[in-house]
C-alpha cells in the first residue's frame, strides 16, 4: 500500500502543520491503536509489563523510592527557576535571595518548595534505606543496586550540604565553616583537602564558586546518570522484592496483574499527593533566611544543618578525628560490605527477617534509647579521659579509647543477642543496626533540641 | 555451505592479540589517570592575592603607647587581637578558634578568649584553658618600628602553646 502523503491531499494548512508533526495520526485508525501502544510503552520503560499483586501494597515498600523521583523532580525544576536570580557572589548572593523573595512573583514559593523538598527527600531517601534494609530487598542479586542507592545518598547529602551554603547568610556562612574545619582533622590529607574544598585557606568567593559548581551542575549530572541505572536494576533483579510471612516460600511470586493500570494510578496517586503536601507545607512556612554573613561574629550556638546534627554531637563527645573520619568511615564501610555478607538464611521479603527478629530489634531499640541518653551525661558530667590521663595524647585519650570501649560494648550485645535468641546472623546484624540507628537519632535529638549556649546540655521545657 | 565458525577464543587466541588488547586497557587507564589528575589540577585554589610580601598584608596597630600592658585590642579588617602583656610584650592572635574556625569573642570579664561554638577558652597568651581546642591560638608576626606596632598578617603561624620567645619587646630606649 503507497505511504499516506499529507502534503498532496486536499488539506488547509492547519492540518498539513499538524500531520508534520504527528505523522501517525493521519494514518486510518486501526493505526492509533499502534499509537496507544507506543505510548504505553514508554510508560512502561521502567516497568515490567506485569507484576505480582502483592507488591502493590503501599506498606511494602510505602512509595518511598517514587517519592524521591518526585522530589528529585521538584529539586530540579524550582532550582532551575532560581538559577535565573540567584547570584553565586558573596558579596550579592544574600541581596539575590533576598530579592528573589520580595520582589519576584512567587519568588518565595520557588525558593520555599525546593527548601522543603531537599529536606523531605533526605528523610525520604533515609526511610527508603531503612525500608530496604529492613525487608532483606539488598540481599543477591540486589546487592549493587544497594551500592548504587548509598551512592546516590551520599549525592543527596553532598546536594544539601552545598546547597547550603548558597544564600550566604549567618547560619549557611558558620555551619560551612565547622564542617569544612572538621577536614582540617583529617591526617596527612586534611590540611589540602579543606583548601581545595574551600578553593582557598578561608571561606571566600571561591568557595562559594565551586559549591554552586557542586550543587547546581556535578550533583545533579551525577543524579541523572545514577538515577536510570537504578531503576533499570530494579528491574534487572525482578522488580521489588515480595513480601511474605516468614513461613512463605520465598520462591512464589504469587498472582499478577497488568502494571497498566494499577502501578500507574498508585504511582501517580503518590505522587500527586506528595506535591500537595509539599506545596502546603511551603505556603505555611518561609525557608528560614537569617542576617547577611559576618565572618566576624560567630553565633552561639552554632548548630549544624539537622542531618548533621548527630555527626555534630559526636564531635562533643570524641576527638575530631573519629568523630569526623574513623567513625563515619567504618560505618560506610559497613554498608557498603553488607550486601556481601554470607547471612545464615534467605530472609528477603520478610520485615525484620522474623518474629525472632522484631523481638531483638525491639530489644535493640529499647537498650540504645536507654543507653544513649546515660551516655551522653556521662560525658558530659562524669567522664574526662583527658584529665584522667593526661600523659596520653588527646587524639588517643579523647578519641581512640571511647571509641574501643563503644566498639566492646557493641561487640557484647551482639553476643549477648546471639546467645539470648539463638539467632541467625541475619537477626542479630538486624539488632545492631538498630541499636546503632536508634543510638544517632538519640545523638541528633540532643544535638538540636537539648544543647543551648556554648553547646552546653540544657532542658528545653 | 555453513561454515563453522570457532569461537573459543582460549586456545585459539594469539598472543600477540591478547598482548595489543592488554596493552590497549592499559592505555585506558593511564588515559583515565591523566584526566583525573588534570580535573584534579585545574580544581586547585589558585596563587592567591596576599602573598607574605604583600604591602596590603601589614596592617598598621599603632603607636607603642596606645597599649596599655595586659589588654586586648580587636583589629576586625586584620582579623586578629593585638594583645599586649603585662611585661609589656605584643602577641598578635588570629581571631580563629583553633577547634574548628568560629571567630572568638574575647571576654573581658572573664580575661579570656571564649568560643561560642563549642565552648573552648584561651588566655591572654592564647594557650587552651578549656578544650576541645586541640592547640594555642595562631599567631601573626609583630613588626616594631619607629615606635610604631605593626602585623604581618601575610603569614598565619600555627603553634602548640604559648612559647616566651613568641612575644615581641619594645625596644628599650637608653
Amino acid at each position: 500500500m503507497p505511504p499516506l502523503d499529507a502534503t498532496t491531499d486536499r488539506l488547509n494548512i492547519f492540518q498539513r502543520i499538524r500531520y508534520s508533526i504527528f505523522p501517525g495520526t493521519y494514518q486510518k485508525p486501526i493505526d492509533r491503536q499502534r499509537y496507544r501502544n507506543l505510548f504505553n510503552s514508554l510508560l512502561l520503560h521502567f516497568r515490567p509489563r506485569v507484576i505480582p499483586e502483592r507488591t502493590l501494597n503501599f506498606n511494602l515498600t510505602w512509595g518511598l523510592g517514587g517519592m524521591a523521583v518526585v522530589l528529585v523532580g521538584m529539586l530540579f525544576v524550582t532550582g532551575l527557576m532560581m538559577k535565573f536570580f540567584y547570584q553565586p557572589v558573596p558579596d550579592r548572593a544574600h541581596a539575590s535571595v533576598i530579592y528573589l523573595q520580595d520582589a519576584i512573583l512567587f519568588g518565595q514559593l520557588m525558593r520555599n518548595l525546593h527548601h522543603w523538598s531537599g529536606n523531605v527527600l533526605l528523610l525520604v531517601v533515609f526511610l527508603h534505606f531503612l525500608r530496604v534494609f529492613f525487608t532483606g530487598a539488598f540481599r543477591a542479586p540486589r546487592q549493587f543496586n544497594w551500592i548504587i542507592g548509598l551512592l546516590m545518598f551520599l549525592l543527596v547529602l553532598g546536594s544539601n550540604f552545598s546547597g547550603y551554603l548558597l544564600p550566604w547568610d549567618q547560619l549557611a556562612y558558620w555551619a560551612i565553616t565547622i564542617c569544612t574545619g572538621m577536614l582540617e582533622y583529617i591526617p596527612g590529607i586534611g590540611t589540602g583537602l579543606q583548601k581545595w574544598v574551600r578553593g582557598g585557606v578561608d571561606i571566600g568567593p571561591a568557595t562559594l564558586a565551586n559549591f554552586y559548581a557542586i550543587h547546581t551542575a556535578l550533583i545533579p549530572a551525577c543524579l541523572l546518570i545514577l538515577m536510570p541505572f537504578h531503576f533499570w536494576r530494579v528491574r534487572k533483579s525482578g522488580g521489588l522484592v515480595i513480601p511474605r510471612a516468614p513461613q512463605e516460600d520465598p520462591e512464589d511470586r504469587g498472582k499478577s496483574v497488568a502494571a497498566i493500570p494499577n502501578l500507574i494510578i498508585r504511582e501517580l496517586v503518590v505522587a500527586v499527593v506528595l506535591v500537595a503536601v509539599l506545596m502546603i507545607l511551603s505556603v505555611t512556612f518561609n525557608a528560614p533566611l537569617e542576617a547577611k554573613a559576618n565572618p566576624g561574629l560567630s553565633p552561639n550556638p552554632t548548630k549544624a544543618p539537622w542531618y548533621f546534627a548527630g555527626i555534630q554531637e559526636l564531635l562533643l563527645h570524641f576527638h575530631p578525628l573519629f568523630a569526623v573520619m574513623v567513625i563515619p568511615l567504618i560505618i560506610l564501610a559497613a554498608l557498603l560490605f553488607l550486601p556481601y555478607w554470607r547471612f545464615d538464611t534467605d530472609t528477603a521479603g520478610v520485615w525484620f527477617c522474623s518474629d525472632r527478629g522484631r523481638r531483638m530489634s525491639m530489644v535493640a531499640a529499647v537498650v540504645a534509647l536507654i543507653a544513649t541518653p546515660l551516655g551522653i551525661i556521662a560525658d558530659e558530667y562524669i567522664i574526662d579521659f583527658a584529665a584522667w590521663l593526661p600523659a596520653v595524647p588527646a587524639v588517643v585519650s579523647n578519641g581512640l579509647l571511647p571509641a574501643v570501649l563503644a566498639l566492646a560494648c557493641i561487640i557484647g550485645f551482639y553476643w549477648l543477642m546471639k546467645k539470648k535468641y539463638t539467632a541467625t546472623n541475619n537477626e542479630t546484624i538486624q539488632s545492631i543496626v538498630v541499636l546503632l540507628l536508634v543510638a544517632f537519632i538519640i545523638l541528633t535529638i540532643t544535638c538540636i533540641w537539648f544543647r543551648g549556649s556554648g553547646m552546653a546540655l540544657m532542658w528545653p521545657f | 555451505m555453513k561454515k563453522n565458525i570457532d569461537m573459543s577464543t582460549s586456545e585459539t587466541e594469539t598472543s600477540r592479540r591478547s598482548f595489543l588488547n592488554k596493552l590497549w586497557i592499559i592505555l585506558g587507564f593511564v588515559a583515565l589517570a591523566e584526566f583525573i589528575a588534570v580535573a584534579v589540577a585545574f580544581l586547585r585554589p589558585g596563587k592567591s592575592k596576599a602573598s607574605p610580601d604583600s604591602e596590603d598584608a601589614v596592617i598598621i596597630g599603632g603607636p607603642i603607647d596606645k597599649f596599655t600592658p595586659n589588654s586586648v585590642t580587636a583589629f576586625v579588617r586584620g582579623r586578629f587581637y593585638l594583645a599586649r602583656l603585662e611585661d609589656g610584650g605584643f602577641l598578635a592572635l588570629s581571631r580563629k578558634c583553633t577547634h574548628l574556625g568560629c571567630t572568638l569573642p574575647w571576654v573581658e570579664k572573664e580575661n579570656k578568649f571564649v568560643c561560642p561554638c563549642h565552648a573552648s577558652a584561651f588566655d591572654i597568651t592564647g594557650n587552651v584553658v578549656s578544650p576541645p581546642a586541640p592547640r594555642a591560638m595562631d599567631i601573626y608576626a609583630v613588626i616594631i618600628e619607629n615606635d610604631i606596632v605593626m602585623v604581618d598578617t601575610g603569614k598565619r603561624l600555627k603553634r602548640n602553646e604559648f612559647q616566651a620567645q613568641q612575644v615581641i619587646y619594645p625596644p628599650k630606649n637608653i
